[in-house]
């Protein structure tokens, strides 16, 4: 069962988008904010088919086909390491190591205390900063080392 | 920098990207109160002497198209601005995005005039989220203002926009997928015909134009097409944004007049190439584009010019490599790139960038034969023919080319040496 809590905010995502099916997009986009775990539960894609009344292998369809969504729970700060062409020759694979020492775990993987998970992407359009990756909605590049400890220490210390 | 121009970004981060006020003081909004006093055919006309191609990466005729979608009798007609933007190293729809929305919301409101179009999607990708929230507050003040909205102008003409969102799918910037997902579907491509243009959004004739194309419309309408184009080569009208990314001092976009050639724009206006270096190739157009070597620098940007040499400028991403990186190392890069992004619906495409990964990976960890480099080819063959949209047609041209002009250091790696010193060869195999 869905807490009640989630679903009232689910509910309220599906009536501000009017309850079109063509926003389903849209709706996971925001659903997939709902909790410090940057994922979409199957229960809540099951409410969401039901109240749009379309088939749940739809919903699955779409959220499995979108690189953004996440069936599987994620740490709070989603740290997206870009692996596109223009950054690799900016030594992306360095700013890949930096982060999984610094962080203790490996690409694909969420910190002990699930604050973080790293994961690669596909160009983000900020190849002219590149090397450059994304947390949340914020971009950062030129990276090197003490940037990359800059910033995990930021968002360790909350101060984002 | 005197290679430059700036025929749609001068004020570009001069002037407020929500503000009417300022757009107006620039001469915002004059082209919509041209296009609103000519005849549909008098517009498209103007914008067929610019000779303004599409900037998504396919280069079809902007006028032409227009005229096509104007021609067909069904309604209503929907407008749709592809701002997916997924073409590795290609950010120059954001600059237009983030800084110039208004100068976008103006063009696709003429066209929408000239369609006699209701409504409108900007499509964004999800990884755009800030641009999203600009181009949503110059929606809001166009409305407020009656630029946009019922009755535009205090005329009879009504045109809305609705920003959809995309959640990571490069395969979502081709057209038919594009519709597929503002419908809040999978992005995974149509079959053709019928075309976007007969049947597109709801089964509805639907126009769909990239970002920097409908940017230019303003500028062509209020300056007369004849003079966009003399910017530019006898085929190739006016200027093109360019995305300068990889070994190079100067990254950035630049707004460049057609003509110039490879060799200017990575040395006068990248500035070179930095720490002593040396250029090995450049990737012209985004991953889906041709590797080609230091020899060719001194090809003009021209789209005719261009494929008499079998090369495509895509979306305007230049991609500077030196020689500290390994052809083959960076072609698995790229081939990574596609196999994660194929949509799995067609055979040649979804295997097809399996077995090249496969293939590459033999090259990277010093297991490949002679014998593989024609597998490679062949499997490219086969793609680039067969595949059921352009993902799978493009995705080995990298390996095409590479092979062609860099095939010595495909060989060295069949004896276990990579130049660049990128490979190891653990003897690892991994798929
Ligand atoms: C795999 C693939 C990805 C594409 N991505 C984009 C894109 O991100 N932006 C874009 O404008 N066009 C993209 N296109 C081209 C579009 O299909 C279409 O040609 C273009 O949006 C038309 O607009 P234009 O005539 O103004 O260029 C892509 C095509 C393919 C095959
Ligand atoms: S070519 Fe690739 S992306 Fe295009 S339809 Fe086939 S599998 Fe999908
Ligand atoms: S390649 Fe990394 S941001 Fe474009």
């Amino acid at each position: 069962m869905v807490n009640q809590e989630i679903k009232e905010k689910i509910m309220g995502i599906i009536e501000k988008y009017q309850r079109e099916k063509e926003k389903l997009v849209m709706i996971l986009l925001e659903v997939q904010k709902l909790t410090d775990r940057n994922y979409i539960d199957m229960e809540w894609a099951k409410l969401i088919a039901e109240e749009l009344k379309i088939p749940y292998t739809k919903v699955y369809d779409v959220i499995t086909f979108y690189s953004m969504f996440s069936i599987k729970p994620r740490g709070k700060y989603v740290i997206e390491i870009c692996k596109s062409a223009p950054c690799h020759v900016n030594k992306s694979k360095d700013v890949v190591k930096e982060f999984e020492e610094i962080l203790n775990i490996k690409m694909g993987e969420t910190t002990p205390d699930n604050l973080f998970t790293l994961q690669y992407t596909s160009c983000i359009g900020a190849c002219d900063v590149a090397p450059a990756i994304k947390i949340g909605e914020k971009v950062y590049g030129n990276l090197n080392k003490e940037k990359i400890q800059q910033i995990v220490m930021d968002y360790r210390n909350n101060s984002i | 920098m005197t290679k430059t121009l700036n025929l749609i970004t001068e004020y570009a981060g001069k002037i407020k990207p929500d503000s009417i006020e300022e757009y107006v003081s620039v001469g915002g909004f004059e082209a919509l109160k041209i296009a609103m006093g000519k005849s549909p055919i008098e517009s498209i006309e103007e914008i067929k002497k610019s000779k303004l191609q599409g900037r998504g990466g396919a280069a079809y005729p902007t006028g032409v198209k227009w005229e096509q979608a104007y021609q067909i009798q069904k309604n209503p007609k929907y407008i749709i601005c592809n701002a997916d933007e997924g073409e590795p190293g290609t950010f120059k729809d954001k600059v237009i995005l983030d800084h110039l929305p208004l100068m976008l919301i103006e063009g696709m409101t003429i066209a929408a005039y000239i369609l006699n179009s209701p409504k409108g999607f900007i499509y964004i990708r999800g990884e755009y989220p800030e641009s999203q929230k600009i181009v949503a507050r110059a929606i809001k003040a166009a409305k407020e203002r009656g630029f946009l909205g019922s009755d535009i102008l205090g005329t009879k003409f009504s045109f809305d926009i609705e920003i959809i969102s995309g959640a990571g799918a490069y395969v979502c910037g081709e057209n038919s997928a594009l519709v597929e997902s503002t419908e809040g579907n999978s992005g995974r491509p149509r079959m053709k015909p019928p075309f976007i243009k007969n049947h597109g959004y709801m089964g509805m004739p639907t126009l769909v134009n990239n970002v920097e194309t409908f940017a230019y419309v303003p500028y062509i309408l209020k300056e007369g097409g004849e003079k966009f184009a003399s910017y530019g080569t006898e085929f190739s009208g006016g200027t093109k944004l360019v995305c300068l990314s990889g070994n190079l001092v100067n990254k950035g976009v630049f707004e460049v007049p057609f003509g110039i050639t490879l060799r200017e724009l990575i040395y006068d206006i990248g500035g070179g190439i930095p720490d002593g270096r040396k250029l090995k190739f450049v990737q012209l157009g985004g991953s889906s584009g041709p590797c080609i070597p230091e020899e060719m620098l001194d090809t003009k940007l021209c789209y005719k010019e261009l494929k008499s040499k079998g090369l495509t400028l895509g979306s305007g991403a230049i991609l500077v490599v030196d020689d500290s990186n390994c052809a083959v190392d960076f072609l698995k890069c790229v081939t990574e790139f596609f196999y994660h992004e194929s949509c799995g619906k067609c055979t040649p495409c979804r295997e097809g960038n399996k077995q090249l990964l496969a293939l590459v990976n033999k090259f990277a960890n010093g297991n490949a034969t002679e014998n593989d480099l024609q597998i490679i080819k062949k499997v490219g063959y086969i793609m680039k023919n067969a595949a059921f949209c352009g993902l799978g047609e493009t995705a080995p041209t990298a390996h095409l080319s590479l092979i062609k002009y860099f095939e010595d250091e495909f060989v060295e790696h069949i004896n276990k040496k990579c130049r660049a010193n990128v490979c190891n060869f653990g003897g690892v195999e991994n798929d």
